[in-house]
Order: structure tokens, then sequence, then C-alpha cells
């Protein structure tokens, strides 16, 4: 069906010194379902400094253009500058609806932006359905109690999409033009100083990324324990860490692995939960895997309930020995 | 100093949320209420700033029917100074809200504006940084740890991001959203709950602001997730493996 006034989509792409931020395709991956089923068209926005590795990533896709924003000054995303430059390249470009994966770059740039536009705004969406000349969107909330239909008025429409519901893209061949936006230094905001970005180092996926998710909570009583335990299990299955809020209080794990209402949220193939209860905030970011493994002592532990395979144990026992049989097959 | 603290009432983190058979709301009956708890760790930064500098004015505001008094009763009790109830009954959303606190801004000029990352009912994280992009101020996200030197006029934060940490610098007035490690908020004292019945709580009315609060977002339908069941347990590591080898077939 071709909608009245087919939608013009704006993707913010994420990137980095080293490429493309590949949870960027899943919003690229919904940009152009929503495109062809509306008859509608999408555009990609890189902006940054070096761009090219990401531009280069985008090629394939589909979209209709790959703009890109490079200037030193836009190097270290920054909300204020960022924004600016979205908010000029949408306007340009008549784009009725701007879109990104939800990310912390995404959630504290797009807000922004959708003030700017005056314009409504939805975060974490799982769901995009035309109906007749509008849209109905879903997306969940009350930590995953909840999902609700909502809809957003306004010529321009704002979202973010949650990396897990959507499939990435996938490369259908040919080439966008790239096409450079003018970044006019003088008219940047300018307001926040960046002084230094420590990225955790990690060796290990990305947890939105991976196949497999090796998730450790309270019962790991230290960070070498966690090295040994979850990381162990993790490098043996080639998956990725995580793990619950618990343990990022403690200072256990880095913020950058938490899983949950407020961390993030995954859906792999395959989650396996090292003692973890299962707290509706920990659900919230990964009851959506395809299958739930949870390792725990307590047999009455809430987790148990999602869980398609749950063994009561000492993970102090279990794990080892899941570790030792993992490496002799 | 002067410090904004906006104050939303939230389901308590430990109420089952359950949707009304037609799908219209959720179920209200038997729902324990609070503070959104990302404003209490903003509320507890700012009482701690005033600790260490001593001439901090501390206002907390809250938008929505008469029942938040009780939200901003709490605010008091924990320390703030001022409370602010802006009365609106009606479909609300972060843009609406943000521009109500524009607005609040140019009133009381405050230069720090301290709120909570998200609510944990509809989990949107917009808020701040709409209000941000509304005053053309600096904006400080999800942070983790907040420094303002004296007389600065700056204040330096870490930043929780997905990759790891980052510092910035922005200069006041300005928006900060809390992360949950920013602190742990304080409890409230018998104490504080009979200073906070003597502190000034103002009413104003939404519509009295002048600002276009319409909401943009409209809620057509809330539903329950697909549930998960139980699936079956396991008594050995070499049953598991086999279950996830031969039956998932995932390993
Ligand atoms: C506003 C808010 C937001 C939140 N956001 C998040 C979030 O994003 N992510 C998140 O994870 N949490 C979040 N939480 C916290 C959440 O409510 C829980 O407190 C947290 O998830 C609990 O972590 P846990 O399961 O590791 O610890 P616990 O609940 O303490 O569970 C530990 C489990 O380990 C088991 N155990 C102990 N020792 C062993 C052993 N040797 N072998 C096997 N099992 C053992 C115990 O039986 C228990 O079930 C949030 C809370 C609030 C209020």
């Amino acid at each position: 069906m071709t909608h009245m006034t087919p939608p013009k989509l704006l993707v913010i792409a994420e990137s980095e010194r080293d490429g493309l931020k590949l949870v960027t395709l899943a919003a690229v991956g919904c940009a152009r379902q929503v495109a062809e089923a509306t008859g509608g068209r999408f555009d990609i926005l890189v902006i940054g400094a070096p761009v090219q590795a990401a531009v280069d990533a985008l090629q394939g896709y589909g979209a209709a253009n790959i703009f890109v924003a490079e200037a030193k000054e836009l190097a270290v995303p920054t909300a204020d500058n960022y924004a600016h430059v979205i908010v000029d390249v949408a306007r340009m470009h008549g784009a009725t609806m701007l879109t990104a994966a939800a990310s912390t770059f995404s959630k504290d740039i797009l807000p922004r932006v959708a003030a700017l536009l005056d314009a409504g705004m939805l975060s974490d969406v799982t769901a995009v359905v035309p109906v007749g000349d509008e849209y109905t969107f879903d997306r969940v909330m009350y930590a995953g109690n909840v999902i609700a239909a909502v809809t957003l008025d306004g010529p321009v429409k704002v979202f973010t999409v949650r990396a897990s519901a959507f499939p990435a893209a996938e490369k259908s061949g040919g080439q966008s033009p790239v096409v450079p936006i003018a970044v006019d230094r003088a008219s940047l905001p300018n307001r926040i100083e960046t002084h230094d970005r420590v990225a955790t180092p990690s060796g290990r996926p990305d947890a939105t990324e991976a196949r497999v998710v090796v998730s450790g909570g309270r019962a790991i009583k230290n960070a070498a324990d966690f090295e040994r335990l979850v990381g162990g299990l993790a490098d043996v299955l080639g998956a990725a860490v995580g793990s619950s809020r618990a343990l990022v209080d403690a200072g256990i794990t880095p913020n950058t692995l938490q899983i949950g209402q407020t961390g993030k949220a995954v859906a792999p193939e395959l989650y396996i939960g090292l003692g973890i209860s299962g707290a509706i905030q920990h659900l919230a970011g990964m009851k959506d895997s395809k299958v739930i493994v949870a390792i725990n002592q307590d047999s009455e532990a809430p987790i148990f309930e999602i869980a398609d395979y749950g063994l009561v144990g000492d993970v102090y026992a279990v794990v080892p020995e899941l570790i030792g049989k993992l490496k002799l097959s | 100093m002067k410090i904004l603290v906006p104050l939303k009432r939230v389901p308590d983190p430990d109420t089952k949320i359950r949707v009304r058979a037609d799908g219209s709301a959720i179920e209200t009956d038997g729902v324990k209420y609070t503070v959104n708890p990302f404003d209490a760790i903003a509320l507890e930064e700012a009482l701690r700033l005033r600790e260490q500098s001593g001439t901090v004015e501390i206002l907390v505001i809250s938008i929505g029917t008469a029942v938040c008094q009780e939200q901003l009763r709490a605010g008091l009790a924990m320390g703030a100074d001022r409370a602010l109830l802006i009365r609106h009954d009606g479909e609300t959303d972060s843009l609406g809200i943000a521009k109500i606190l524009a607005e609040l801004v140019r009133r009381e000029r405050p230069d720090l504006i301290l709120m909570g990352k998200q609510a944990i009912d509809d989990d949107s994280n917009q808020t701040g940084q709409m209000l941000a992009g509304l005053l053309g101020v600096g904006q400080a996200t999800f942070i983790s740890r907040l420094t303002i030197a004296p007389g600065s006029g700056r204040a330096t934060c870490c930043r929780e991001t997905d990759s790891g940490l980052e510092t910035v610098t922005v200069s006041l007035p300005a928006v900060v959203t809390t992360d949950l490690r920013l602190n742990e908020p304080r409890y409230v004292t018998a104490l504080g709950i009979m200073k906070a019945k003597k502190k000034p709580l103002e009413e104003i009315d939404a519509a009295s602001l002048g600002v276009d609060i319409r909401s943009r977002t409209h809620v057509t339908r809330l539903t329950r997730p697909k549930g998960r069941s139980a699936g079956v347990r396991v008594r050995t590591v070499d049953e598991l493996l086999q279950k996830l080898r031969e039956e998932a077939r995932v390993i």
C-alpha cells in the first residue's frame, strides 16, 4: 500500500572512530521496513570525524542518500552540536520521521532534536505499523510489564528503536549517493566540553550484538570470580558478558555490562543467568532472549519462572564443571 | 546557587503492574506510589551540594493532580526548601512537561536543573534533554559523578555511556540527569517530616503558564507482553549440555 504522503525517513547513524556501531543496522532495518510498506524512502546521516569507515559500512542497504557531516568539532558526539546538525539536515531535506537505534548515544541526542523540531518522540519502539496515513508504534513501559500502542501527532515524528526488536538490515546491493553536508562551524552551540572518554576494555562482543550472553548476578563475589566464572564460560561459548545491577553497584562489573530496565536490552539466541534472582527490572532487559538458562542455588528464584532450562546449584561448583566439559567437546 | 529538581509520582518499583482488562490503562487499585527513584537521586545530589557549600536553595517541582503533593512533601522532608505543584489533569508527554519546566526555569532562574534520567513508569528518558534543548543550555545525561567548584559556574560530570565513562563540563545553567550510581538517597526521618509541614508548597494551574502542552503522543491501547512459561529443570551439567545441544540447538 502506498501512503498518501510517503514518509521521508532519516536514520541517525552511530559511529566511532573505528567505524559503524552495529546497532545502527537495526534502525536501518526498521526504516527500510517502513519505507517499503509505505512507498517512502530513507536517508542515513553520519556525523563525526573521521567517518569514512562508517559511510562504507552503510553502503548497500538501499538508502536514498547517505548524508555526511564531517568536521573535527564533531569528532566526539555532544548532544548540543549533534542535535544542531541533525535539525539542520532534517529541515533541509524535509524529513518526516527521524530514528536511531536506542543507545546512550541516541537517548542523549534525539530528545534534544525532538524539542528543537517541536516534535513528539517515542523511545525504545519495538514495532512500527503504518495505519492509513499515520502509524501505530509499540513500545514497552513499566519495566517491560506493559506494551503500549502509541500514536504520534505532528508533521515530524522522532523515535528510537530497540535493536533487539528489529532484525539488522541486510545488504541488497547498490550504492547510495554520498552527500556531504556543509557544517557551519561558527553556528555550533559548543556548550558541552568533553575531557575524556574511557571505553571499558572488553575484548568480548557487546551484549547487544552477541548470539550468546552469559550474565552474572550477586552470587559472584568479586571481579576475579566474575572473570573466571562468567568470563570463562563466555569465552568457551564465544559469548558476550553481562551483569545485574547488583554487581555494577558493588563495583564488581562496569556500568557497560548492566542489563535491564535502566541498562541495556538484549535478546540473544541464548542467555545464561548465573546467580541472578530475576528481578523485574533485570527481566526487562533480557526476557525476549530466545533460550534462557538459569543457574541459581535457590529453587524458588523468580528467574526459574521464565527460564527454559533451570539448574538448581551453586555457581561456584556448576560453572567450572560446565566450562571444563565444554572445553573437552 | 539555586537548584531545581523535578519529582515525578510513579508506581513503586516493587509494585506489580497489571493492565486493565479493557487495555485502557494500568490497574491503579492497591498501587503504592513513590518519588521516581532517579528523581530521588537527583534531589539527594542537590542536598549534598548544599551540605558542601551551604548556600544552595533547592526547589522541588511536580506536575500533576493534587495527589502529587505527597511526593513534594517527601522531597521537602528529605530537605528541599520549597515546593511547587503545577496542577494538570490529563494526558501529557515528555515534550509538554519539558515546556512547563522551561517556563518555570525562566521564572525561577535556577543555576542547575538536576533530574532523573528516566521515569520508571513510561521509561522514556527524554525530558531533561528536551528541556536543555528548549532552553538552549548544556546538558550532561546519565551521570555518576558531579563536581561543581564553588564560584566556577561550571559543572563537571562523569557520564555512563554504553561503551564506558565520559567526563564532560557544562557551563551553568545546565541540565544534568542522574544515573543510579550517583548516590544513594537518604531516608526521610520523622524530624524531616515535621519540618516539611512548615515549608512552603505553592500551587499553580498549568493552564495559567501560557505554554502549549498538548500531548503529541497518545497511548491507544495497553497489553501484557506475551508471557514466558517456566521450562524444565535439569539435574546435572551433563543434562543441561545435552538439552542445549540436542533440544534447543543453541550451542
Ligand atoms: C529504579 C530501578 C532500576 C533498576 N534497574 C535495574 C537494571 O537495569 N538491571 C538490573 O539487573 N537490576 C535493576 N534494578 C535492581 C533490581 O531490582 C535487583 O535488585 C537486581 O536485579 C538484583 O540483582 P541480582 O539478581 O544479581 O541480585 P539478587 O536479587 O540479590 O539475587 C542473587 C541471586 O543469586 C543467588 N545466589 C547467591 N549465591 C549463589 C551461588 N553461590 N550459586 C547460585 N546462586 C546463588 C540467590 O539465590 C539469588 O537468587 C533496578 C532497581 C530499581 C529500583
